[in-house]
């Protein structure tokens, strides 16, 4: 038995901050120039009170709204987010609840952030694979914005909040191909939220030093766009030629390429470096920014939606980034 | 690889610098265009096109096309 991405909707947050918007907190660029840097139109960010899972649920209750797939019928949730309710219980718990699904069900969360929904569909997979469940609802959810110091230019301008829904079903067709995946933690504190929990929690000396800021007591997203490049240049490509070998197919084979769509730059250098042609190539940052696990769910949303994507097609889906982590496979629709 | 192309290549990724501007001796971070993003962007085009790692590190050192030429070669060596 295997495995088929049957539907998948995403949310958005619902406040838009455009390039105008950020000019005005950022005097010294104008909205011409944020777009010429980032490459990116718009990004959506939460208020104080909308969360990951919020976003997840909306997206969900989208799916559910505009899919025959039916909330009694979930065999099991897993809900992957960096940006979790609490650190316990599991946020899947509560999702279970929220969502009115029946008890009788798994629920798990999944910490994990651009490579997310690459995570998510291998351990989707491999549980209906070894005939645990029947299907797997994936659930997506994060809030970078909360985290991101408003001063922060590069890290505002670049992330987006968003959720996301995936119905993962038994399928006879082995619509998903074999998972590769990758760590290396000596890249932690290059995409990091620092003072976010038990080792280097939040103190009073921290909340007054961030005062201005709301006090960060969620902790501060920092970034070393640097060193992410160079990771991304160095293992993306070797993620890649591992999947492929992984799936036996060549790279002539894939049709189209969704990497997390991490920055305008990144995206650009990996076409460049693995000489991808424009027209099999995935960009969908623009009217999006970056919206971490949800990335790569919203672009194949979106081709499918322009008819991007032909029955048949061979796609290729990777995730990389924060850990740092990456894992990829192929999808066969 | 030649400086002369490594030149072009440089010029090409400056939207704002004419042909001809940069030279062995430019100084390519000061031109007024420089930001971290054309950082991200040279690191980028130095492995793409050379197949050599440069850091962040590395490129604060960097003042001039030539030294960056220099750098490049070494590793090419290597």
């Amino acid at each position: 038995m295997s495995c088929k991405i049957k539907h998948i909707s995403y949310h958005l947050s619902s406040n838009v901050l455009t390039n105008e918007d950020l000019a005005k907190d950022f005097p010294e660029y104008s909205a011409q120039e944020i777009y010429k840097k980032t490459g990116i139109k718009q990004r959506f960010v939460t208020t104080r009170n909308i969360i990951g899972s919020d976003l997840a649920v909306a997206a969900a209750e989208q799916l559910f709204r505009e899919s025959s797939f039916k909330k009694e019928n979930v065999e099991f949730i897993l809900f992957c987010t960096e940006t979790p309710d609490y650190i316990a219980p599991a946020t899947a718990c509560l999702l279970q609840s929220r969502l009115r699904l029946k008890t009788n069900i798994g629920a798990l969360d999944l910490p994990s952030g651009c490579s997310g929904f690459t995570n998510a569909l291998g351990v989707g997979k491999a549980l209906i694979e070894s005939g645990q469940c029947d299907n797997v609802l994936l659930l997506f959810g994060d809030t970078p914005s909360l985290t991101c110091h408003p001063k922060d230019f590069e890290l505002r301008s670049l992330f987006s909040d968003a959720g996301a829904a995936a119905w993962l079903d038994k399928s006879e067709q082995e619509a998903i191909g074999n998972v590769v995946y990758g760590a290396d933690g000596s890249g932690a504190k290059n995409l990091f939220v620092d003072r976010s929990c038990f080792r280097n929690p939040v103190d009073e000396a921290w909340l007054k030093t961030h005062k201005e800021a709301g006090g960060m007591p969620f902790g501060q997203l920092e970034m070393n766009g640097l060193n992410i490049l160079t990771f991304a240049l160095k293992e993306v490509p070797k993620l890649v030629n591992a999947i492929l070998e992984k799936n036996n197919l060549a790279f002539e084979q894939i049709d189209l390429f969704f990497f997390h769509q991490a920055s305008r730059t990144i995206l650009r250098s990996i076409q460049k470096k693995l000489r991808i042609p424009d027209e099999k190539m995935a960009y969908y940052i623009e009217n999006n920014g970056n919206t971490i696990s949800v990335s790569i769910p919203l672009a194949l949303k979106e081709a499918l939606k322009e008819s991007r994507i032909k029955e048949g097609a061979k796609v290729l889906i990777a995730g990389f980034g924060i850990g740092f982590s990456w894992s990829g496979t192929v999808i066969t629709y | 690889m030649d400086i002369k192309e490594l030149m072009e290549k440089l010029e090409n990724e400056f939207e704002d610098v004419e042909k001809g501007t940069i030279q062995p001796e430019t100084n390519f971070k000061a031109l007024g265009e420089w930001n971290s993003m054309l950082a991200l962007i040279i690191i980028a085009l130095i492995d793409i096109e050379y197949d050599v790692k440069i850091t962040g590190d590395d490129l604060r050192a960097i003042e001039t096309v030539n030294d960056l030429y220099q750098t490049v070669t070494e590793r090419m060596e290597k």
